[in-house]
Formats: structure tokens, sequence, C-alpha cells
């Protein structure tokens, strides 16, 4: 990129918002997946939409591609820089622009952070619904970009449920508004299409939030089993007994040691652990929290505890949020997937990860989303150990197709970004990739938007996908993640 | 048209029939029959499928042919829309019916597109479940129909709507690609949502021909009651102070007719406590106003709308305004309908939701619709003519799709590029 260019860059971002030196560019090379690491030309900060529209409208003019970031604690790479290309940091953009309560929405700049839109409405008695664990850190815009769940999500859907409307920066530089405040804006509804594409269709200045009403009461039941065959069986229980839980999470034996190691949650020592959340009003809750627990007795349950204070529920969540960087506990380097199964296949899927686990020679702590069937295998390894890196890889891919065999999916919630667009093909056929990429061509013609990402394209040299290892915000304490 | 012209255009349309005819059989393709018509426009062949592949070669076949194709599952919302410029062939979904794999144990189904709704939520109440959607004229209604059309009743406020409830879909594009997108799944994002693209596409860039839906267990107990409130005033105070509490009710509607006073309707899903404590929650909210435990037939009033429908005199609409400005939206139509002389009768959901009957002049029909969708559109929302008197002077279904219309225009032109499917009846000409 001539230096033209870049003093026409950092005259719309005025001097704060313009990146430039390599020492400071170093922050930007990777997202929450730090294996993959490329270093971006420049990174700018605008301040408001139009600066967003002038940046893009010279990238457009010069064809250089750009990347959108939000607070970069996305797991799949989906906000690594591309190659001479630009990333463009929503940081500052961090506005909560108008809280609605009669409606019930509340409209937003990307930058906000997740936690922060509960917090400003919570004296009110509402919250906003998707809490990706990292909801401490991660931003709005990045939830649009890569559709975030959480925990739960079970019940309340994902960020796409929650996202009414969009202003947008398309790849050309325009300025487009999908959906709005309200409901069935005529047309197509290219906000769904928009929520969950990483970052490849243009970049979201403001969203428009649908805020919920918070539930009169919430209850949290842990309940110990010998199994995940077991706990398993109890979820399906649960869900056949017609109840829609706020949550249901389920970790295994290895998960247990590590999240015990690193909070000291106080969890029972036992084959696998389930944490069921049911929410609303106090007489339903009651009643169903009676269901659960005999669901969860006649599972063998060898030991079940309500959570009934708000501090007594913060402990209990406390460990199952911890438990991806507690892996580092118990093992000096780990992958951690996002497979989705059919909830009725865990049974095979589990003692298939087993067999795969031990013909690896590697061990597999298992965390799950165990209502929607969302898994997140953690394949512990030693990068000092010849071979092991190698082997965790190809164990890791192993268990993603034992998920699309067991027809699941092969991310859930953290996207498919770089790390997993190899397995793509295997999820979809040409076709339907081939529509995808038509669509993409009405929205960037030019692919200028985040574009080496979701599809799949030739194995570069020296990609290496997988290895976990925790974002700086992480290793200081200032976030944690599921 | 030229007597030459026709007469060209009748030969290429027998040729090309005889070509469908030996492809899906003599008994799948059939002249089309005045009743046939789209919108008052009449098409010349109805084409019955019997799998996708066979719908895909149609779709094909008569893209390259250059013919326009009218997707049709029950017909029942088949007039919604502006009329087609062209029609030449009906593609029914009618022998596309199956239910492919119901997953009780997962909560999922997969369903051909042709398929009623009502023989759906049969076979899923067998294990005790639903698609959580209360859409209209179940027994005829389609998947694909109901897709394409966006319906969803009073259970959305609940459970959102169709966009939250489909999972996957498998889409024919006029090339011939079968494309499916989503899964079988909830949790899911991998690739582009294109189950919600094609959702409320009105069969313009696709033709659905399979879907994935997440379903809802059937609840264990319901109950429905009704609040009379003497003013639209007090209407939107009832709402707001249900919506703001603690209750945990399953759908909201309020219903206006003409001058008298509106009734609002809230229904309770749940267990036996869990509904005797939201009622006594419900009658301490309420204090004054009277709740009554009501029918569940309450919930069929937007249906109703359509009954003893006089084609010639009366209009029916679908409107959104927020969820705050129910009442004001009602007083809006009552003044416009007062100045018309025009019967009205209104149904709105909580979540902002509403549809209208108007009765009177043609002329005068025409006035107000106008003159509220211009008054909802200033406000943030819509107004879509579902049904006007033929005499009625035109009006576009749809209204205003804003500046993100050439947008919509480069997705049309990406998946349709001749323009083959439903040409002219979705927003902005597409």
């Amino acid at each position: 990129m001539d230096a033209r260019i870049l003093d026409e860059l950092r005259g719309i971002v005025d001097g704060r918002g313009l990146i430039s030196s390599p020492e400071e560019l170093h922050t930007y090379e990777c997202d929450g997946l730090t294996n993959f690491r490329v270093m971006p030309r420049a990174v700018l900060l605008p301040a408001s939409t139009e600066q967003v529209q002038k940046i893009v409208r010279v990238c457009h003019r010069e064809r250089i591609p750009f990347v959108a970031r939000g607070s970069g604690t996305g797991l799949s790479g989906g906000a690594l820089p591309v190659e001479n290309g630009i990333v463009i940091g929503l940081a500052r953009m961090n506005r909560i622009l108008e809280v609605d309560f009669p409606n019930a929405r509340a409209v937003v700049e990307p930058g906000v952070i997740n936690l922060d839109v509960t917090a400003r409405i919570l004296y009110n008695e509402f919250f906003y619904a998707p809490d990706p664990s990292s909801q401490s850190i991660c931003s709005i815009g990045g939830n649009v970009a890569e559709n975030s769940g959480g925990a739960h999500c079970l019940k309340y859907g994902f960020t796409t449920t929650h996202v009414l409307g969009l202003e947008v920066v398309l790849p050309d530089g325009s300025l487009v508004h999908f959906g709005g405040k309200t409901l069935d804006t005529p047309g197509y509804d290219l906000a769904g299409v928009f929520v969950g594409s990483e970052g490849t269709l243009g970049i979201a200045t403001k969203i428009i939030l649908r805020i919920v009403k918070r539930p009169e009461c919430v209850r949290t039941l842990l309940a110990a089993f010998l199994s995940t065959n077991e706990a398993g069986a109890a979820v399906s229980g649960i869900i056949a007994a017609g109840m829609l839980p706020a949550a249901i999470e389920m970790m295994d034996n290895l998960a247990i040691q590590a999240a015990e190691a690193a909070v000291h949650a106080n969890y029972p020592d036992c084959g696998a652990l389930l944490l069921v959340e049911l929410d609303g009003p106090l007489a339903e809750v009651e009643t169903l929290m009676v269901h659960v627990n005999e669901i969860c007795r006649s599972h063998g349950a060898s030991e079940i505890r309500v959570a009934k204070s708000d501090a007594e529920r913060a402990l209990v969540w406390k460990g199952r949020k911890a438990a991806f960087a507690a892996m580092g506990r118990i093992s000096p380097n780990y992958i951690v997937q996002d497979g989705v199964i059919p909830r009725t296949a865990l049974p095979k899927v589990m003692s298939e990860i087993v067999r795969l686990s031990q013909e690896a020679g590697l061990r597999v702590a298992n965390v799950f989303h165990a209502g929607d069937g969302n898994l997140h295998p953690l394949v512990l390894y030693d990068r000092g150990v010849s071979g092991q890196e190698e082997a965790a890889e190809i164990l890791s891919g192993n268990i993603l197709e034992l998920c699309i065999a067991a027809g699941g999916s092969i991310t859930g919630e953290h996207g498919v970004g770089e790390d997993k667009k190899k397995m793509m093909s295997k999820m979809f056929a040409e076709p339907d990739l081939l529509t995808m990429q038509r669509v993409r061509g009405a929205f960037d013609p030019l692919q200028l938007s985040n574009p080496t990402k979701i599809f799949p394209t030739p194995r570069l040299c020296g990609e290496k996908p997988g290895e976990y290892s925790p974002h700086p915000l992480e290793s200081a304490g200032l976030a944690e993640r599921f | 048209m030229d007597a030459a012209t026709q007469s060209q255009s009748t030969t290429l349309h027998s040729s090309f029939r005889y070509k469908l005819i030996s492809f899906l059989g003599p008994d799948h393709v059939h002249a089309a029959a005045p009743a046939d018509a789209v919108a008052g426009i009449q098409p010349k062949v109805i084409v019955s499928p019997g799998n996708e592949r066979e719908l895909a070669e149609v779709l094909r076949l008569s893209n390259e042919a250059g013919l326009a194709v009218i997707p049709r599952g029950g017909a029942t919302k088949l007039g919604w829309g502006n009329p087609p410029s062209r029609a030449d062939l009906v593609l029914s979904t009618a022998r596309l019916n199956e239910i492919t794999e119901h997953a009780w144990a997962d909560l999922t189904v997969s369903i051909e597109a042709g398929c009623t709704l009502q023989k759906m939520q049969e076979t899923l109440a067998q294990h005790g479940q639903r698609l959580a959607l209360d859409p209209l004229w179940p027994e005829k209604a389609t998947v694909g129909g109901v897709l394409s059309a966006n319906d969803s009743g009073a259970l959305r406020l609940r459970f959102g709507a169709l966009r939250d409830l489909i999972i996957g879909v498998t889409l024919a594009l006029p090339d011939g690609t079968l494309a499916s997108s989503g899964g079988k799944v909830v949790k899911n994002v991998a690739g582009y949502d294109l189950p919600k693209l094609a959702t409320g596409a009105f069969g313009t860039l696709g033709v659905i021909s399979r879907a994935v839906f997440r379903l809802h267990p059937l609840p264990h107990l319901s109950r429905s009651f009704s609040v009379a409130t003497a003013t639209a005033e007090e209407t939107r105070r009832f709402i707001h102070a249900v919506q703001n509490s603690k209750l945990a009710h399953t759908a909201l509607q309020a219903r206006f007719e003409g001058g008298a006073a509106p009734e609002v309707d809230i229904l309770f899903e749940g267990t036996e406590a869990g509904l005797d404590a939201q009622e006594a929650h419900l009658r301490e909210l309420t204090q004054t106003a009277g709740v009554t435990k009501a029918s569940p037939d309450i919930w069929n009033a937007r249906q109703s709308l359509w009954s003893s429908l006089k084609p010639e005199s009366t209009a029916l609409a679908k409107f959104t305004v927020l969820p705050a400005e129910i009442e004001k939206s009602m007083e809006t139509i009552a003044k416009s309908a007062r100045a018309r002389h025009l019967e009205w009768k209104g149904v709105v959901q909580a979540t902002g939701i509403g549809w209208l009957r108007l009765e009177g002049g043609a002329k005068d029909l025409h006035v107000s619709l106008q003159e509220l969708r211009e008054q909802f559109e200033r406000g943030t929302g819509s107004l879509l003519v579902l049904h006007r008197p033929a005499a009625m002077p035109s009006i576009d279904t749809w209204g205003d799709a804003g500046d993100v219309l050439p947008l919509m225009k480069a997705v049309k032109q990406q998946l349709d590029p001749k323009n083959t499917l439903n040409p002219g009846r979705f927003v902005g000409g597409i």
C-alpha cells in the first residue's frame, strides 16, 4: 500500500485512528485463535459510520481487502487479517444510542460490549439474552458477524433471534438499512442473511436489538452422574417430558478436574456433571424443578444440588465458564472444537470420541451445551512431544467428521472463519456452497470484505489449523469463555 | 399481441408442453383453468413434479425456454402479492408432501414443501410435539407456501416467526441447481443462513422443495382469557402492563371492531400450578377490568377476518407498527375509516403485527389504504395489501422497501437472472 493511500486513510480517522507501526500492528495479527497470524498493512479505528464508509470507499476504489474486527475474541480466525489488507477495528464505536423499554428495543454501535447492554438495562428488569461466555469483552458487532450463541440460547435463541435491524456499510461503501424496529419489513430478510456471515458481506455500524424482560425466578440444578451416557439419558428425559430449560450443560470427568483445579467450583467428583437451569414464573419453575430432580434420580444421579441464591448460581456457572481456560491446568496445549450433533447421537458419538482418543493416545476433555447437542471437545496434547501436535490436529478433524456423519454441523457458535473452511465441503455439496457464493456476489462482487474466510480454498503452505492458546485478555484474567 | 406473435407463442407452448409430458407423464401436466388465475393473470399450464429432482428439472427447462413460473402450494395465499408481469407455468408442489423424518427425540422435522401444516401437526402431535406456529388455513396451507409468505399468528410472541423455527432448507433455483443450507441441528453457524433468505421471499428466488424445523413440545395445559377494555388507551395500558410484568404468556392480541370496546386476549401454557399462579397474577394486574375465561377459538380471530368475504367491497391488509403504538395505530385506522365511511375490524398481536379488514366503496378503500400505509411507514412500520376489490385502483402490495432495494434486486439477479420466478410480484417490481 503506498504512502499516498495511507495518508488518505489517516485523514479520514484523525491521528488516533490509524495504526501502522509494526510493533502496534502485532496486537491485530490474530484473534482468539492464535495459531493463525497475518500482519495487516494498517489498522483503522473509525469513530463514526461516515468514517467507516469513507475507509471502505477507498478500499473499494483501490481494491484493498479489509477485515472488520470487534474485540478479537473469536475462536475460528474470523478476524484474521488478510495479506495486503487492512483491519477496520470498531472498538471506538461503542455507544448505546437508544434504549426503548416500551418497545423492548436497544440501538447500539458495533463496538459495544455484550455485557454492557444488559448492565445498562438491568435496572428496569430487562436483559440482552445472547450470552457467549466471552460476553464481558466481546462486542455486539462481533456477535452479529458470528451469530454468537451461549449457554442460554437453548431457550432464548441466538444473536440472529435478537437482531431486528442493521445499518450496514456495504463493500462498495454505500449505506443500507436491513429490517428495523418493527417486524417483517417488506422485502428479503437480509438481516437474517447478514447475521452470521462472518464479516464477508459488509460492516454493521448500527444494530437494533431486541431486549427481554427478566424472568420472575431462576433455579439452577447440579447433578452428578457415573458417565456421560447416564447424564445424556437424563437430558433426553427432560426434553421428552416437554420442558424447555433455559440451559442444559454437561462436563465430563476431565473437564470437571480442570475446572476444579482452576476455580474450585466445589463440583462433585464424578463421571459427568449436568447443570440444568430453569427460569420463568416461580410456581411453574418450582413444579418443573421437582420433575427435573426426579428425572435425574431415575437416571442414576448420585448427588443433586439446587443453587438457590444468586451467589450459589454464580459459583456453579463459574466452573463451567472457566472450562476452556482451565485446560491449561491439566495440559500444556489443547485444541477447542465446536461440533454439533443431534442430541440423541450423543452416546454413539461419545464412545467414538473415546475410541479415537485411545487410538491417538491423546486425552479429550468434553464440555457440552447438552440441550442443543453442541459439543466442545478439547483435545489435549503437548507440543514438546514430537508428533503430538499433528496427532491432535488429526484427532480434532476426525471428531468433526463424526459430527457431520451423525447429521450435525462443524460449528455451533464459533464460526467457520479461517479454521474450519476446509471442512465446509465435507458438510455441504458444491451446489450448496456455490449458491452461498452467489448471494455473496450480490453484496460484494469484488470480494473485498473478509475475502478469504468461510469458503474452502486450496490449502496454503504452512497453514496450521487448530491449536488454542489463551487470548491475552484471558491470560490477564480479564475474560473467560466457554 | 398481434396474431402472428400469438400463434408463435402457442406453438412454443405446445412443444414445451410435449417436452413436459414426456418427462413427467400426462397425468402431471394439465392445461390451466380460469380458476388457476394468479391475481387475475391466466397461466397456461399446471405442472406437478413428483420429487425435487423433477421439480428442479421442470424449473430449469422453463427457465431455459424463457417461461415465467409461478410456484404453488395450497394456493391459499396465491392472491397475495402483485399480479405477475408474466405467468406461463404453475409449478405445483402438491406431490411433494412427505414428512421425511420426524426426529422426535431431537425435536426436529424434515418435511417436503407440499405437505400441509395440518398433516404435519397431526404427525408431530403423535409424539406430543408441534411446530410452534399458527398460520392461516392450516388444513390447506403448505410448508412451502407458509414459508414463502412468512405467515405467522399469535404464537409468534413466544416462539418467534418462521425465521426462528426453520433450521434448514433446500431450494430449487431456476438454473436447475438444488441447494441446501442450514442443516438438521438447531444450533449451527456453518455457512450463510439461506433458510432465512427463502423465508418471506415469496417464491422469487427459488422454489422451496424441503425444509427442516425445530419443534416444541405441546403444552401440558393451556388457558385463554379475554379482558374487555373500554377504550383504546385502556387497551394500550393493559398490554403494556402485561408485557412489563413477570407473566410468561404465550400469546397476547387485541381485537378491535369499528367503534366497539376493544378486547384483549391472553394465552398461558404450562402446568396446573403454574397456570393457577399466572391466572391470579393476571387478575391482580387487571383489577377493575373484567377477566373472563375464553374459548381457544378466540385465537382464530385473525383468520375470521376473511370470513364471508365480499371480494368486491372488502380489502384486507397486514400491517406492522411498534408494539407500544398499537392503540395509536388503531386510532389512525378508526379515523381513516370514519372519514371514508368504511366498516372495519382488526386483530393486532402484542408484537406489533396486525391484520385489518376494511369494507366499503372501492375508491374509498383505495384512499384509506394509501393513507394508512403512508402513516405507518412514517412511523417505521408497513402495510401490505393482501386483498383488494378488482374494481379498486391498483396499489402496490408491499410498500416501500427502503434504501436496501438495489441490494435486494442484486440478490434476485444472482439467483434468478432471467426473472423466471414470480416476475413482478414482490417488492419494488422484483
